[in-house]
């Protein structure tokens, strides 16, 4: 009798939900306006709510007089080291942990899931230290070393993989293929939707990621965009319109993988939280 | 390693030796066994090497007064016994507690809210719920250095517009009364839409024959929540109650980039707190104890929890 969601009457939610939602985009909305904003416009009290034009001097002065291009640079190859490596070595160790029976496979999964409580701050001085020792401190290499695999990336893979019918793959086997092929040839690409999930959250945890870079890296061309960010603000604490466009520039590759994938996104997120 | 299909030798029906066949089966786990590991050493290397090792060298830090540089020397308990003197660690105690008692239920009963609103069926629904999550993937070195040019005391646009409605100009994060709270907030602004897309997916599972029979029965709004969704939820609650306590109480990078602990230490964080020691003032062992106290208190928060779970899993089970 009462079935208010399929009137014709437009919702009244849309009167709270409508402004409700907006507040939360509007930080980013004026993100966008500031960056294009001229700094004459943003330096004056009270300052201008909408900008009179576009004025792209923020973003000249930080492609331009900025290291933002080499940041960007380096956050890109650490974010897709440690995507493409996680891919691999989460596939291959959740391959071995689903599929092959060896002595003491429960008890080192056990113990690789253990590490997930871990807390950060715990590991950072050592980390530091082994860091140090391999002399990785001040190259890129100290960014992707300690990201190269995680233990959720190889429990992810593992619990996909034991959802997969196992007849493929050992059809395959018997015909005398490796078990490398198998995996490689048969099992990932079946295994998208894994795939995706580890990509999508190894790459949002590594490109936003400020801790780490701020202890392993010193000098500034080694910098990330994260690190860089923080650091160019301290220094031109003045020019609002070149730090929002320099913000702008950190954020937009993330926003955009996020519209384009926003499905993905949402979907690896709640299966990473509630199966955790 | 040799690719040749041996399991076609130990088929089933060719009946070898029963010697032979165990040898066989033998070096045919040997040869699995291998391969096994040959898969997962990398990741086993990486994990274990940069977590159980760092932890264990963490807690020899410290027992020891240590720079990172010169040798350092063992100084027994005495970093924990300072610790618990040291005022400034005091207060990073109490703003962590203060941050993590108003995020954590704040995110948590502001995602369920959303999450109630946001689940229907209407015009638009999919682009409220883009704009409630759209700040979740905002790094927070991105939210600190927006959030500090939004509420910049001369040049931010909070200012501008309490001066367009008539009201006085507020210090924001440069006053110490205000600046904890107003972090509090940056931190719900982003962290909200974590706790809103789990309740959502959650909301789903909700039977809703079930809500549909406790609304013939009577039931209004309200007693259908309380009675009906909240407890299908609670697993997940107890879940995003981890997962936001863990996060509250490892706060650094926003307080990093908006306040660097200030002003007069009212936002310095145990986690700022380790850093500062370790990389800041070169004592690694005086940090590394504040790490380890930290790390035991989320043990015990984290333990707690599970408890609970349990107890209220058998009382359940219990009754039924």
């Amino acid at each position: 009798m009462s079935s208010p969601t399929t009137s014709r009457r437009p919702s009244g939610w849309h009167l709270l939900l409508a402004p409700l939602t907006l507040c939360f985009a509007l930080p980013l909305v004026w993100l966008a306006l500031s960056s294009v904003m001229s700094n004459a416009e943003i330096n004056r009290f009270p300052p201008a709510l909408w900008p009179k034009g576009i004025d792209l001097g923020g973003y000249r002065y930080v492609l331009g007089n900025a290291m933002f291009p080499r940041w960007f640079a380096n956050s890109l190859i650490v974010a897709a080291a440690a995507v493409l490596s996680n891919l691999l070595l989460g596939a291959l160790g959740g391959y071995a942990f689903a599929r092959m029976r060896f002595a003491g496979s429960r008890a080192l999964l056990g113990l690789m899931l253990a590490t997930m409580v871990i807390p950060f701050q715990l590991t950072m001085i050592p980390t530091f230290l082994v860091m140090k020792e391999l002399g990785l401190i001040d190259t890129l290499g100290a960014l992707i070393v300690p990201s190269l695999v995680t233990p959720f990336a190889v429990f992810l893979f593992r619990q996909f993989f034991l959802a997969l019918p196992r007849e493929m793959e050992e059809a395959a086997w018997i015909d005398g293929c490796s078990r490398l092929r198998v995996l490689f040839s048969i099992v990932l690409p079946l295994a998208r939707p894994a795939l995706a999930t580890v990509a999508v959250l190894t790459f949002l945890s590594t490109w936003n990621d400020l801790s780490w870079p701020l202890i392993a890296i010193n000098h500034d061309t080694q910098y990330t965009l994260q690190l860089g960010l923080t650091t160019f603000q301290g220094l031109h604490h003045t020019r609002w319109s070149a730090v929002m466009a320099g913000n702008v520039i950190t954020v937009l590759p993330v926003l955009v993988a996020f519209l384009l994938a926003q499905k993905t996104f949402v979907q690896s997120l709640t299966s990473s939280g509630l199966k955790g | 390693m040799s690719t040749l299909p041996r399991a076609l030798t130990l088929a089933p029906g060719a009946a070898p030796a029963p010697a032979a066949a165990r040898r066989a089966a033998r070096r045919r786990t040997r040869r699995e066994t291998a391969t096994a590991w040959a898969f997962i050493s990398p990741a086993v290397v990486v994990i274990l090497g940069l977590s159980i090792v760092p932890v264990v060298w963490s807690l020899l830090l410290s027992f020891r007064a240590d720079d990172l540089v010169t040798p350092g020397r063992w100084v027994g308990l005495d970093n924990y016994r300072a610790l618990f003197q040291d005022p400034n660690f005091r207060t990073a105690v109490g703003n962590t507690l203060l941050y993590t008692a108003l995020y954590v239920p704040l995110s948590l009963l502001g995602g369920l809210a959303l999450a109630l609103a946001l689940n229907r069926r209407i015009r638009f629904i999919g682009l409220y719920r883009t704009l409630v999550f759209v700040p979740f993937v905002v790094s927070a070195t991105a939210q600190g250095v927006l959030f500090s040019f939004i509420l910049d005391p001369e040049f931010g646009v909070a200012n501008s517009l309490l001066h367009k409605l008539g009201l006085s100009p507020q210090g924001f994060l440069t006053d110490p009364d205000q600046a904890i709270y107003l972090l509090v907030l940056i931190s719900l602004w982003s962290g909200v839409g974590f706790c809103v897309v789990v309740y959502l997916a959650a909301l789903q599972d909700v039977p809703p024959e079930l809500v549909e029979a406790a609304r013939i029965d009577g039931a209004g709004r309200w007693r259908v929540l309380r009675h009906i969704i909240l407890p299908t939820l609670t697993p997940v609650t107890v879940f995003l109650l981890l997962w936001q306590l863990i996060t509250a109480l490892q706060v650094f990078d926003l307080i990093y980039v908006t306040t660097k602990g200030g002003p007069l230490g009212s936002t310095g964080v145990v986690v700022y707190f380790v850093w500062q020691q370790a990389f800041q003032m070169f004592t690694a062992g005086y940090g590394a104890a504040a790490a380890y106290v930290l790390a035991l208190a989320l043990l015990v928060a984290g333990g707690a929890l599970h408890l609970v779970r349990r107890r209220r899993e058998r009382s359940e089970g219990a009754v039924r």
